[in-house]
């Protein structure tokens, strides 16, 4: 039993000084990769999943349509809504907004804007084939569906 | 300066472990991790109104036909269907079926490897080849369609295509998929997956009924 009392008699204290680094370094990460959204949205976005997902390596590329039913139903109706930036527009408006879009890109890079459509599950294809024709009708070709990635069941 | 000499040199730190976790949980749930990822597509360009389109004479055979309509049933090449469980199998062997290759698509099958090869059927009833102007995908949708069915069915045929790519190159699907093309070995994967067999994916306008 003397060997058991022995250990009873070691430090028990964890050191914590270093604790505070510790939480520090977390901090940082999470200050570092933290995106404060700039923009209130207005429709909602229940985005879908799908599993071919590819990404955009060039971010300053992509401008974001948002659609869907819009939250404030009593102000805006219950039909599926499109908004640019901060506001809800009409499908017409669309080849305005992009090219409002493309001035904000450098000269060079005009031609590469991508559209990421992060558009509501519950949005129908006619809405979304508008766009698109839309986006055609603004030489806007590159479009990318977001999705959510889902783990295959296989 | 006597005086405080005696006192304590040390800041007491001890709540700075506390104030750190404060931000910490602040940041924690201000944070969105931005997810910049989807399903990349390229629309076709814009009917000009002066030029009509290049006919271009596609035989039945060459086209894949995906219908869905506004209750989000599938009709696959005439067949009824009401999920997409193993759309992307018959996809790739839609399009590796080499049922009538000329010069061009023999050259291309026989640069494929064996585990690709061993999907051609060579059925007359299927698609020629998979170069342009062979195999097409066509995903025709209602106004009444949902955007999540038309995803579902448009994620199995790129599905299709990338595993196929990544098989010539070595690579899974999935990894084939993953690269950037920011480094000139990795742009040299990609080039080499899918050279030859482009990606025909052809999404018509969807109909009016029912909308």
């Amino acid at each position: 039993m003397s060997k058991f009392k022995k250990k009873t008699k070691a430090e028990t204290n964890i050191p914590t000084s270093a604790l505070p680094d510790i939480i520090f370094m977390l901090l940082f990460f999470f200050m570092v990769t933290t995106v404060l959204r700039e923009q209130e949205i207005l429709v909602e976005q229940k985005i879908p999943q799908a599993t071919q997902l590819q990404k955009i390596q060039k971010k300053t590329l992509i401008s974001y349509l948002y659609v869907g039913k819009p939250k404030n139903t009593s102000m805006y109706g219950s039909e599926p809504r499109i908004q640019a930036n901060d506001v809800l527009i009409n499908t017409s408006d669309i080849v305005l907004w992009v090219n409002q879009e493309k001035d904000n890109l450098s000269e060079a890079e005009r031609d590469q804007i991508w559209i990421s459509l992060k558009a509501d599950r519950d949005v129908k294809m006619g809405p979304i084939s508008d766009i698109q024709f839309e986006l055609r009708e603004a030489d806007a070709r590159k479009l990318m569906y977001a999705s959510v990635g889902r783990v295959e069941n296989n | 300066m006597g005086k405080r000499g005696r006192m304590s040199q040390e800041v007491n730190a001890g709540s700075m472990a506390d104030i750190a976790f404060l931000l910490l949980i602040f940041f924690l749930v201000t944070t969105t991790i931005a997810s910049d990822k989807g399903i990349m597509n390229i629309l076709p360009p814009k009917k000009d109104p002066n030029q009509p389109p290049p006919e271009v004479e596609l035989n039945e055979r060459n086209i894949f036909n995906i219908l869905i309509n506004l209750n989000d049933d599938l009709l696959i090449e005439g067949e009824f269907r009401n999920s997409t469980d193993g759309l992307s199998d018959e996809i790739k062997s839609f399009v590796l079926n080499f049922g009538n290759p000329d010069e061009d698509a023999v050259a291309l099958f026989n640069s494929l490897p064996p585990s690709l090869k061993g999907m051609a059927d060579q059925s007359p009833e299927s698609s020629d080849h998979p170069m342009s102007g062979g195999a097409v995908i066509s995903i025709k949708t209602n106004r009444g369609t949902s955007y999540e069915t038309y995803l579902e069915v448009l994620d199995e045929v790129k599905k299709a295509y990338f595993e196929i790519y990544g098989e010539r190159v070595g690579l899974s699907g999935e990894e084939y998929r993953a690269l950037s093309g920011q480094t000139a070995a990795e742009q040299e994967l990609l080039d080499r997956g899918k050279e030859g067999i482009p990606m025909a994916i052809s999404i018509a306008e969807p109909d009016k009924i029912g909308s």
